[in-house]
């Protein structure tokens, strides 16, 4: 087929369409494809052109089923869908399936699926477990993954390859197209799906991309962007509709504050992300959606979604911190082909205009950051070994080579198949403790579960989302705030105040898993952060920030006040380059501090700060805590260091960072999000507690238990693989360890100019390493001494 | 030795210790509460989660480890010391050398066999009442698994007022109640939480 058939013409013809090059090479393929084009563009209709003429003489039975990362996105596929289908009276009934759908429409979809299913990962993997998915999907024909860019980054990507691979064994000539947006390595998402051929739509028009002009320079430190509230309201009024990005929430929330307050026009600016209630956030979307806005301050929430036709300017507020993060959000504006995105970057600080210059370059050279694909978690194979056991019996070996044909688990040995199959059974303990109480067993040489029972809690736990501990934020009369997370909320003591959804909000109490808050005419709140993990940049992009600082001529690209900044740091000391590891020490205010310019982000930079301090310690310079920034890290000390080559003399690599593990609580976070995928820790557990009970269990108990008994656990070797996985630091903590020999210690009178905007952030926020039981300490000790008590007596004589 | 904390309540002098037990020097008792042995075979009969089997090993290593540490002769169990009835069917590798009194908590199995050695009673009078569930006071009991939230982490506690003394749980695999949860309201105020770290350190409860 080279042409559209005649009704679908007539109707492309009507719309004012024509078919574009990739989507008649669509209807050609019979083989799995992986098609990449830009956000916008049609994409999505696309995929779906073959089915509907598939389905256009009738059909039965789940012909195509759609998965998508986000649940908006299927309600709006299903809006879209629903025009041609009526325009054309094609016999095609769409239904969605996700977790909001009705249990009642949900059973009914397992007798009689409709012909076009719109649906997510999870709610696809839930479906698979039940004892009908053989019926339900023997007569599937294609199958397709939206966003699959996105999906591929996280366990989501692994869990739904799984899936697939189920899908295909139901049935064996299903043909799966994946969208994606760009992507640095193709082929290697076209692997990870089993994609057979790539499908490239034509590229867009160069994005209309650059820095924002501002009046005043950007300050020296600080990450809020607050001193361009001007102008970026000024590119609000010129624009029909802007959406403006931030890194993290707490920053959204202070630069939309500052936005309002100066927002003199009263132009309908919102808020958007992720601790917001969902009917905010609805909310905003829909206020957007009908143009009522002109701009919305957001985070990552608004990454993957809704396409808004209106929307023409993109602001990045700080450094991307990834090349193909930027790609991603300026794609967002001016959603069609032919009209130029238009974005402007706004940096933070003086040290992120380079960075921001970086990314812009970056993106210039079409130089997008490599996704690490590690092999699939063995975790996420555990999950899924027990939503199958709840479909019905398993056959290892023929569960072994379907699993094998999933892109993420081709490279799985059977040794590790078989490890994840006892986990699932047995717990995977050396101690045969429940031989008696299996949850799965052997029976008749399947693999079933012991209690049928169980496939409730099973089912429940199903999906490889592991969110943070939540609180929910309401006021005295029930007026829901928002959401906070749960250690930030903890933090909180009476009388604090702290913003959400563009409110001052004081602490008033907190009860179970809410809390009550009262809103707050001041202003200024005491704690504007929210807790959370900051993503590092870039590999490819730290390097680019140390080619514009090593290379003179390239400086010429940045405002004059950030040249002159560069230009006193080379009067004062020097630059790194590529044969000298930069290093300066100065005194400061009675201490001394140590930089070392790595570049390395700031994971690795903090095992560093971890490793070196303990050096310090040793060699009695009594090391007072460290910054890690992604391009130094700083560390201070009462006594200077002169000598680097002990200092940098660590044991080997992998003991240095085995230790930095147990420091840091990072494999404990990984631990616990492992361990819930896993199943051996419940996703319900919050809801338990809310009720009062004491039955739940920290998972750092069953860590400590593990790690004293066997540390060779299949799940603490899924937690380390997890955090080099995700954090990928080992590699750049190792190639920095590699240039150690190349360290050039510079001796200072005083703090560098390039050194100055670290001191300054060092002033404010919290150091590593300081104990948390010290700081719960200090805190209990302060309480004691102001109620005038030190020693406890009660009811003595 | 881990260090603990020596308070008095109604006249006793007592020792919160960093595990979430009381040490009475001058009876050489040691008070626990909430073992909850047992409680992974349970979870995994249920057709649940299969936790890590250690925590009545774990639980039981720790119990032994203060008594040696202590000398003490004497253990008072406040109740919930299996987890449920098939737990306390089983026999358990217990310290030796000590005098047990156990209070039957609303887990323990009613009447028939536990496999605690020394006898089981509903309550404990010396010169102060021990319980399972606090009643008039002054007591000293368990039941509630205290913890408290401060500096970003949960921290298991002693709950000291004027009539209670709550002990936290000392089973391994245990859960615990905030003490800003409801069932703390009217009684543990004003008071202290006794907090285990490595080691113990006091915070007043704000009325």
């Amino acid at each position: 087929m080279t042409q559209l058939p005649p009704k679908f013409a007539a109707w492309f013809e009507a719309q004012g369409w024509q078919p574009h090059d990739y989507q008649l090479k669509l209807l050609n393929a019979d083989e799995s494809t992986l098609l990449i084009a830009p956000t916008g563009g049609g994409k999505t209709l696309s995929g779906f052109l073959p089915s509907l003429i598939d389905l256009a003489e009738g059909g039965s039975g789940l012909h195509t089923l759609y998965v998508s990362p986000l649940k908006a996105l299927t309600t709006n596929i299903a809006r879209n869908l629903a025009r041609p289908i009526a325009e054309m009276a094609l016999p095609i009934r769409v239904e969605e399936r996700t977790g909001d759908t009705k249990s009642t429409r949900r059973a009914r979809q397992r007798i009689d699926p409709p012909h076009i299913l719109l649906t997510t990962p999870e709610s696809l993997a839930l479906m698979l477990s039940y004892p009908e998915a053989p019926k339900i999907f023997a007569s599937l024909s294609r199958v397709i993954f939206d966003e699959l860019h996105a999906l591929g980054e996280s366990k989501r990507g692994d869990h739904l390859m799984l899936c697939l691979a189920r899908l295909q064994s139901f049935a064996p000539n299903l043909q799966v197209l994946g969208l994606s947006a760009t992507v640095d390595d193709p082929e290697d998402l076209a692997k990870f799906m089993g994609a057979q051929q790539i499908i490239k739509a034509v590229q867009r028009t160069k994005p209309d991309i650059a820095l924002l002009p501002t009046k005043l320079p950007p300050p020296w430190a600080g990450a809020g962007g607050r001193y361009g509230v001007t102008e970026v309201l000024q590119e609000i009024a010129q624009n029909n509709a802007t959406l403006i990005f931030h890194n993290t929430r707490a920053q959204a929330e202070l630069f939309f504050q500052a936005l309002w307050m100066a927002n003199e026009a009263a132009l309908p600016i919102a808020l958007h992300h992720g601790s917001l209630s969902k009917e905010q956030r609805l909310k905003v979307e829909a206020a957007m959606a009908s143009g009522a806005l002109r701009a919305i301050v957001a985070t990552g929430s608004l990454d993957l979604g809704l396409d808004w036709g209106n929307l023409d300017l993109v602001i990045q507020v700080g450094s991307p911190r990834q090349v193909k993060r930027l790609a991603q959000r300026i794609g967002r504006s001016n959603h069609r082909f032919n009209i130029p995105s238009k974005a402007r970057l706004l940096p933070t600080n003086r040290f992120d205009v380079i960075e921001c210059l970086a990314a812009l370059q970056a993106l210039e050279a079409q130089e997008l950051d490599q996704t690490k694909r590690g092999a699939g978690p063995l975790e996420v194979l555990c999950q899924h070994i027990l939503n199958l056991a709840c479909s019905g019996p398993i056959d290892a070996d023929a569960l072994y080579a379907e699993v094998k044909t999933a892109g993420p688990y081709r490279g799985l040995s059977r040794a590790d198949f078989d490890a994840c199959l006892d986990l699932a059974a047995t717990g995977g303990y050396a101690l045969r403790a429940y031989d008696r109480w299996q949850r799965l067993m052997l029976r008749g040489g399947l693999w079933s579960l012991r209690d049928p029972r169980a496939a409730r809690q099973i089912r429940m736990n199903i999906g490889t989302i592991v969110g943070r501990e939540m609180v929910r934020v309401k006021s005295r009369r029930g007026e829901a705030f928002g959401e906070i997370e749960e250690s930030f909320a903890s933090a909180l003591r009476e009388g604090d105040s702290f913003l959400l959804g563009g409110k001052t909000l004081r602490y008033v109490r907190l009860k179970e898993l809410t809390l009550e808050a009262v809103q707050e005419r001041k202003a200024e709140p005491k704690i504007p952060s929210y807790s959370g993990q900051t993503m590092s940049s870039s590999l490819r992009l730290s390097r680019r920030v140390f080619e514009i600082l090593a290379d003179k001529t390239r400086w010429k690209a940045l405002p004059q006040s950030v040249q002159d900044w560069l230009v006193l740091q080379e009067e004062r000391s020097e630059f790194p380059s590529k044969t000298k590891l930069l290093c300066e020490s100065f005194p400061h205010r009675g201490q001394q501090y140590l930089v070392i310019y790595g570049f390395a982000g700031k994971n690795a930079h903090q095992a560093l700060g971890l490793l070196i301090s303990r050096n310090l310690e040793a060699q009695g310079l009594a090391p007072m805590g460290f910054l890690a920034s992604d391009h130094a890290l700083m560390i201070s000390s009462l006594s200077p260091v002169s000598d680097l080559a002990t200092l940098f003399a660590l044991e080997s690599l992998d003991e240095a960072l085995t230790h930095w593990f147990a420091q840091s609580s990072l494999l404990r976070r990984a631990f616990r999000e492992v361990a819930t995928i896993a199943g051996l820790l419940q996703r319900n557990q919050a809801g338990a507690r809310k009720t009062g009970k004491q039955a739940t269990f920290s998972s750092d108990i069953l860590f400590d238990a593990l790690r004293k008994h066997e540390p060779d656990h299949l799940l603490l070797r899924a937690s380390l693989e997890h955090v080099s996985r995700e954090i990928i630091d080992k590699e750049r903590l190792s190639a920095l360890v590699e240039q150690f020999p190349q360290a050039h210690l510079r001796v200072l009178p005083q703090v560098s100019p390039l050194a100055a905007p670290l001191l300054m952030e060092m002033g404010r926020v919290k150091l590593q390493g300081q104990g948390t039981e010290q700081a719960a300490r200090k805190m209990a000790e302060e309480l004691m001494t102001l109620s005038g008590l030190s020693q406890i007596d009660i009811g003595g004589a | 030795m881990r260090a603990g904390l020596d308070f008095r309540f109604h006249g006793q002098e007592f020792i919160a210790r960093p595990s979430g037990a009381l040490y009475w020097p001058e009876r050489k008792t040691l008070i626990v509460s909430d073992l909850h042995l047992g409680r992974s075979s349970r979870y995994a009969r249920r057709g649940g989660a299969l936790l890590p089997p250690y925590d009545d090993g774990l639980t039981l290593a720790a119990l032994g480890a203060e008594i040696e540490a202590l000398g003490a002769q004497r253990v008072i169990s406040l109740g919930d010391s299996f987890d449920d009835d098939a737990a306390a069917g089983r026999s358990y590798a217990l310290p030796k050398g000590v005098e047990w009194i156990c209070i039957t908590g609303n887990h323990d199995p009613l009447k028939g066999d536990i496999s605690l050695p020394g006898q089981q009673f509903e309550h404990w009078q010396e010169e102060l009442s021990f319980r399972h569930i606090r009643g008039e006071g002054p007591d000293v009991s368990g039941h509630l698994h205290p913890v408290i939230a401060l500096a970003g982490k949960r921290w298991r506690c002693f709950v000291v007022s004027q009539k209670h003394l709550i002990l936290p749980a000392f089973g391994r695999y245990t859960g615990g109640l905030e003490v800003g949860d409801a069932a703390f309201d009217g009684w543990a105020r004003p008071g202290y939480a006794l907090i285990c770290g490595q080691s113990v350190f006091a915070m007043p409860l704000k009325s």
